[in-house]
């Protein structure tokens, strides 16, 4: 059943906000080291799956999780795990850039000072590397000091993505990451996203299907709190089995 | 269209006369005070003990004994209200059992000094012994003051915006550690308004410290926590109401009056400024 090359696989996952079941029996194995599409109308359920994976939704009260979720073959349900060290591993971009009103280093440096790293020189190397890898460097590395609510908001979320990668996650969750930015900026992003999967797992949630067309390897189409259909997003898109989903690719809905 | 106008210019007149109508009585108080108060008011009123029956002399003890219970209440009032806030806010589970405690505080802001007063004398005087003190009186007024101080705290995280928090999380830092870091930092200028506001309060209150610690005269300062203490809106209780000769203190008693107000006043300036300070350093 568990296969190396797939970093995430999820087994039959109910979730329920109080009465509300928000997916149903959700199974879905996503690669390791591609970029994995969610796609779906508004309300399908694909953000509540994302979070599921960091297990974001347990800051929500009345919420439920039954099924299985295994990233590198370990359940992040069950009852021992640590879920701070969880969410080490599985870094999250949100929807909104949401820098720290901070300047632009110490948002950057943020998570590995608060996992202890105190040297100035590893802080200093870790801020320059992740940056770069969020290809922000160019653009800021004058104005470290800067606050980072002055800088804008393509390189706020870039700038959010470095503070992910800063604290060396193997997975990063995006959750519609451009839905607040101009074409020019999210052009930037979809760039990095196929840069950072030669490091990175990373599953996105999108609005956008030629997003989801072109920047990712695998694809989810979810409708009404289950996955309707899965798998190599150029068969998604060109050659869907079911009716729903070619519906939803050629715009007949949603 | 002409009627709505008139309409507008009504309503909009009668909200002027109200601001003008607080402004006014704010001046009225105000210039009454200063303008009865100013004459007594020189270096030796400031820093000299009452005299001949507080007919002379002035009123030193009574401001180091209200700074002093000012600081018992502020070391009180301060901690608990802020760890109080940060539990409710951030850490309890919000349902009825939290409403429940948030209606209880409020109502608690509600409650007649007096009522703390006598409250603070049963439990801080009496049960626990702590005798008519400063330390009495200090921990009567925190009480009081809590409420305040909780309040203002919750109001102030709860600015704090939660994709700070959710930031923060996610990136695998532990849930006290966000707090302490990325939240409580953003919600000290309003917590610290709201606390020193509270104190202000508490500074000029006479009820809670009638029955609790605050005495009719005393030549002295206060040597510790269990004596006894003057306090400037006490003192100016007694100079109003209960002295033997009220025509010939009265002048002392608006100087103190203009003692307290300016102390109060510039209390509720510093939380001002600090606010202001504060809000442009974390920008």
């Amino acid at each position: 059943m568990t296969n190396s090359t797939h970093k995430i696989i999820v087994e039959d996952l109910d979730f329920y906000y109080d009465d509300f079941q928000a997916l149903e029996k959700v199974s879905l194995k996503a690669p390791a080291n591609q970029v994995t599409a969610l796609i779906g109308p508004s309300g399908c359920g694909k953000s509540t799956f994302l979070r599921t994976l960091n297990r974001m939704n347990d800051l929500i009260e009345g919420t439920q999780v039954e099924g299985k979720v295994l990233i590198d073959n370990e359940d992040i349900y069950q009852d021992d795990l640590d879920v701070v060290s969880l969410r080490k591993r599985v870094g999250m971009v949100f929807q909104d850039p949401n820098p720290f009103p901070k300047s632009i280093y110490d948002n950057v440096a943020y998570g590995p000072k608060a996992h202890g790293i105190k040297d100035k020189d590893k802080l200093d190397d870790i801020v320059e590397k992740s940056l770069k890898r969020a290809a922000l460097w160019d653009e800021v590395h004058d104005r470290l000091d800067k606050s980072a609510i002055g800088i804008s908001g393509g390189q706020q979320q870039r700038l959010c993505i470095a503070r992910a990668l800063a604290v060396n996650p193997d997975v990063i969750l995006m959750d519609e990451p451009t839905s607040a930015l101009d074409p020019v900026a999210t052009a930037k992003i979809e760039e990095l996203v196929e840069e950072l999967k030669e490091n990175y797992t990373i599953i996105i949630v999108t609005h956008s299907m030629q997003q989801a067309a072109r920047i990712s390897d695998y694809t989810a189409f979810f409708l009404t709190g289950e996955i309707v259909e899965a798998g190599p997003t150029e068969k998604i898109f060109e050659r869907p089995e079911d009716q729903r989903t070619e519906d939803y690719i050629t715009g007949r809905f949603g | 269209m002409e009627s709505s106008n008139l309409k507008q210019k009504i309503g909009f007149n009668i909200l002027r006369l109200s601001m003008l109508v607080i402004l006014l009585i704010l001046g009225v108080i105000l210039y009454d005070i200063i303008s009865k108060g100013i004459g007594v008011i020189n270096w030796q009123f400031i820093t000299a003990a009452p005299k001949n029956g507080m007919t002379e002399g002035g009123i030193w003890p009574a401001i180091v004994g209200t700074f002093y219970v000012t600081v018992i209440t502020a070391v009180v009032a301060v901690p608990l209200g802020v760890f109080a806030a940060i539990y409710l806010n951030e850490y309890a589970r919000q349902g009825k059992i939290t409403r429940l405690i948030r209606m209880a505080i409020r109502n608690l802001a509600g409650v007649p000094s007096i009522v703390y007063g006598l409250f603070g004398l049963a439990l801080f005087v009496n049960v626990l012994g702590f005798g008519t003190s400063i330390l009495s009186a200090g921990l009567t007024l925190g009480l009081m003051t809590l409420p305040v101080t909780i309040t203002a705290s919750e109001e102030a995280l709860k600015a704090v915006p939660n994709s700070y928090r959710h930031g923060s999380l996610a990136l695998g830092v532990s849930k006290w550690h966000s707090i302490r870091t990325n939240v409580l930092p953003y919600a000290i200028p309003g917590i610290l308004t709201g606390t020193i506001l509270g104190l202000a309060r508490a500074a000029g209150e006479t009820a809670p410290i009638l029955f609790t610690g605050a005495a009719f005269f005393l030549p002295f300062l206060p040597q510790s926590l269990s004596s006894q203490f003057m306090a400037l809106p006490y003192h100016l209780y007694i100079m109003s109401t209960q002295h033997h000769d009220i025509a010939k203190v009265r002048p002392l008693a608006y100087g103190t009056a203009l003692v307290l107000i300016v102390l109060v006043l510039s209390m509720n300036l510093i939380a001002i400024l600090l606010r202001s300070w504060l809000r442009k350093k974390n920008k």
